[in-house]
């Protein structure tokens, strides 16, 4: 099974990178562009087959080394 | 006194801090590699500033899962005076010794140069002598964030132990070099037995380094 995992700011949270990275693409031209976020994006080869169990384990490696929670959000999807 | 100093592949200040160790409160430390996985018996620990496991994933992410991490956490639960300096500071967050995060700077870019702090809590084990003082940063996440209830029960608990200001010791947005909250520069734990600062007291501890003003951290810890 692969993991598809996403770690991004809380939303409260200022995200300076994000906010240089938006006013580059506006000076591109893409004067829509209201807010970005930049983030993690972490692939897991795992063993097993049951989605449940995988998507388990992934939340728990999330909150206990993948992603940092005082200042981030993660999101786990599993494909099989 | 009994003094350890952790090292973890890619810290590069265990040896200044060493230096300091011996000369201010007069033993060496015994370092302790990371993949040793007990500390015995002692009166200071100190987890070094470094870059180690290359800041990985997030800074400290990586240490604070060394095998060594667990007999610091439970000589820190113990009362042990641990005391973690920049990326020291970064691992004993990430190993959940201290409460918050340090994120990227505010400016984006690494900063090298002197500060001036203030001690915020100025009866703890390490800042019993401290004042305002002059040190270096060297970091580029250094800019602590915590939400407003966390920081609100630090401030009610005296655990913020330093904060950026200038030379008169006002708090303000100019004197604050990397964005964090509050211009916190340095924490304790609930019990106050636990120390992390970004500024760099080992790198102001004699008069070659042009400022002693750090010495007054390893002196309070003597006192």
């Amino acid at each position: 099974m692969l993991a598809k995992i996403h770690i991004t700011l809380k939303k409260d949270v200022l995200d300076p990178q994000g906010s240089v990275i938006a006013n580059s693409l506006k000076s591109l031209g893409f004067d829509n562009v209201r807010d970005v976020r930049q983030g993690k994006f972490i692939e897991l080869e795992i063993e097993g087959k049951d989605r449940d169990t995988a998507t388990k384990q992934c939340n728990e490696m999330c909150e206990k080394l993948l992603a940092n929670l005082v200042i981030e959000d993660y999101s786990v999807e599993i494909e099989s | 006194m009994k003094t350890h100093v952790v090292v973890f592949p890619g810290s590069n200040c265990d040896r200044d801090v060493a230096v300091a160790i011996e000369k201010i409160i007069g033993s060496l430390p015994k370092m302790v590699w990371h993949k040793d996985t007990s500390i015995d018996q002692s009166d200071l620990i100190v987890v070094p500033g470094g870059f180690s496991y290359g800041d990985y994933l997030r800074c400290g992410a990586m240490a604070s899962t060394s095998p060594i991490m667990k007999s610091v956490i439970e000589n820190a639960n113990k009362g042990v005076p641990v005391l973690g300096i920049c990326n020291g500071f970064q691992i004993l967050i990430e190993s959940g010794l201290l409460q918050g995060a340090l994120m990227r700077n505010s400016s984006l870019s690494f900063i090298c140069r002197d500060v001036i702090i203030k001690p915020t809590n100025s009866k703890s084990i390490f800042t019993n002598k401290s004042k305002i003082s002059k040190m270096p940063i060297a970091h580029n996440e250094g800019n602590f964030f915590a939400s407003d209830d966390q920081i609100k029960k630090m401030e009610d608990n005296e655990q913020i132990a330093f904060q950026y200001c200038n030379e008169n010791g006002d708090i303000n947005d100019e004197s604050n070099p990397n964005g964090s909250i509050k211009n916190i520069a340095g924490i304790l734990n609930q019990n106050k037995n636990v120390l992390g600062m970004m500024p760099h007291p080992e790198r102001a501890a004699e008069n070659i380094h042009g400022c002693e003003d750090g010495k007054t951290i390893f002196e309070s810890i003597l006192n």
